[in-house]
């Protein structure tokens, strides 16, 4: 072992689970997991809209080395994703390790991973680095635990753009003061069944959250999958933010699903297993499996799981099949790029496989 | 109808009260804009005219037309990006910018919480930061309890504090 941190590649982390749906940690039946990520910029550099590409260039050689340098973590991964081919690029973006507007961005930028994958610095994206801090469960506390230390070490290197009444300055005024984001990533099936998904948005409404979904801003709440953020960075502290979440937000949104789930067991037992034995039907024999009817397949299947009515099924596979069947996952597994039909009979076959379906072919 | 100046057809009328009595001019547009300071454009649409009317009088007209020196963006860029261009932005558009923050931020328009250990020695900004956040707290309760005479002592240690920032 050199003295430095030692790079990884990408490969060694598709050997793995991936934190964000490792299914370990608090509450996980419900909460997937808890991220905050920090926005910073490096005094004296424009913002990224204003940035010539050699200053691009500059800023990312710098922030590169300087995460380098730091040992943020006992082994690295760097990943310069200008060079990076698409396939890789969407892969992390299924890891949720960068955001898909990182992935598909143009000109000098990269992204720095843990080890575990629980931490990355996304670098060049909106602002000059987005700190992350990403954990199974709910963990806040210590993702603020872990990150803060980072963000302090990244802080003694580089001379981050502050103002003493706006606190950290990023591209967008919305970011403005901590320039933190917690999201929680839920699952929530049961309210979905009982039609009071509504509750959740009425909730986080009033709280002045944004509901999203799967993989942050501008998409859709597929799966079953609900990401709840805050909004205002400027005038809270990160303490006070972190702690509105665990102690006020997320256990009422808990609370709500479990008392459907618990509403559906006793009232509606039939609904309940048909929707479940029905998913767990189809995944264990259809041939042809979109990415929608995956995750809406496997979030019925989960939720069955962790409810006890289906026994057969270990739920580290329910989570692993989330993992893998997503488009860039199953096709670095296979080894080639598959369209349409070859990629959704490639995912039919995987699931059957890992669920003890029928054989292929038969 | 025809110019007083040129003899061409007039299209801008001048009323005007000379010494109690009432006059009537008649020009062409090229004698009005010339002698009388006009604009020459006679078939301004009417939104406009609503909207330089409406710019005009907010003085947003000409904020929106002034630069940032370092980063070279100016409001309406900002406006149509949804991005600033450099840190320094925050201190030269500081007065556009504090009502959308409010909006953005709850109501928010300072910050509370971490700070750089690097601004000042261990015992500096660092710790005086939460402080201030406390004194606003503390504001905001005595001005709910009608207690202002606290409430002007705490106004002026904050002004106080921030400006030692």
């Amino acid at each position: 072992m050199s003295d430095g941190p030692v790079n990884m590649k990408l490969s060694d982390l598709t050997n793995q689970a991936g934190e964000w749906l490792r299914g370990s940690g608090p509450m996980s039946e419900i909460v997937i997991s808890s991220r905050i990520r920090l926005a910073r910029n490096v005094s004296g550099f424009p913002f990224l809209s204003r940035c010539s590409a050699h200053q691009r260039q500059a800023l990312e050689t710098r922030i590169r080395d300087t995460i380098l340098s730091c040992r943020l973590a006992s082994r690295t991964l760097y990943v310069d994703l200008e060079a990076a081919p698409e396939i890789d690029r969407l892969l992390l973006v299924e890891r949720h390790l960068i955001s898909k507007p990182h992935a598909m961005a143009s000109g000098a930028r990269g992204v720095a991973i843990d080890e575990q994958e629980t931490a990355s610095v996304m670098v060049n994206e909106e602002d000059h680095l987005r700190i992350q801090v990403l954990r199974s469960g709910l963990q806040l506390e210590e993702a603020w635990e872990q990150i803060n230390p980072i963000d302090d070490l990244l802080e003694s290197k580089l001379d981050f753009a502050f103002h003493p009444r706006f606190g950290y300055l990023t591209a967008c005024p919305t970011n403005v003061g901590t320039g933190i984001r917690v999201s929680v990533m839920l699952h929530l099936p049961a309210l979905k069944i009982v039609g009071e998904i509504e509750k959740v948005f009425r909730a986080a409404k009033d709280m002045r959250l944004a509901v999203r979904g799967l993989y942050g801003e501008g998409t859709e709440a597929t799966g079953d999958f609900y990401q709840i953020s805050n909004q205002a960075t400027l005038g809270k502290s990160e303490e006070d933010i972190i702690s509105e979440f665990k102690h006020n937000v997320i256990p009422k949104i808990i609370d709500y699903e479990h008392h459907a789930r618990k509403a559906l067991a006793k009232d509606k037992p039939v609904l309940l297993d048909d929707k479940v034995c029905r998913a767990l039907g189809t995944l264990r024999t259809a041939r042809l499996m979109t990415s929608e009817d995956a995750l809406s397949l496997l979030s019925h299947l989960r939720m069955g799981v962790h409810m006890g009515r289906v026994r057969d099924v270990d739920i580290n596979k329910v989570n692993d099949l989330f993992l893998n069947t997503q488009p860039a996952h199953l096709q670095k597994m296979q080894g080639k790029r598959l369209d349409g039909d070859a990629r959704n009979a490639a995912r039919a076959d995987y699931i059957r496989h890992r669920l003890g379906g029928d054989a292929k072919g038969e | 109808m025809k110019c007083d100046k040129c003899g061409k057809p007039a299209s801008v009328i001048v009323t005007e009260i000379q010494a109690g009595k009432k006059v009537e001019r008649h020009f062409c547009e090229a004698c009005a804009a010339q002698n009388e300071g006009f604009p020459v454009k006679s078939h301004t649409p009417i939104n406009e005219l609503l909207t330089n009317f409406v710019l005009a009088h907010s003085g947003a007209q000409k904020e929106g037309a002034s630069a940032c020196e370092n980063c070279g963006i100016t409001w309406s860029d900002f406006r149509t990006q949804g991005l600033l261009g450099c840190e320094q932005d925050y201190t030269f558009f500081e007065k556009e910018l504090t009502p959308l923050l409010q909006r953005a931020h709850e109501g928010a328009t300072h910050h509370v919480g971490k700070t750089p250990a690097r601004r000042g020695s261990s015992a500096g900004p660092a710790r005086r930061m939460p402080d201030l956040a406390k004194l606003r707290k503390e504001l905001t309760r005595a001005v709910e309890a009608e207690d202002y005479e606290r409430a002007a002592k705490l106004r002026d240690s904050i002004r106080q504090a921030e400006a030692g920032e």
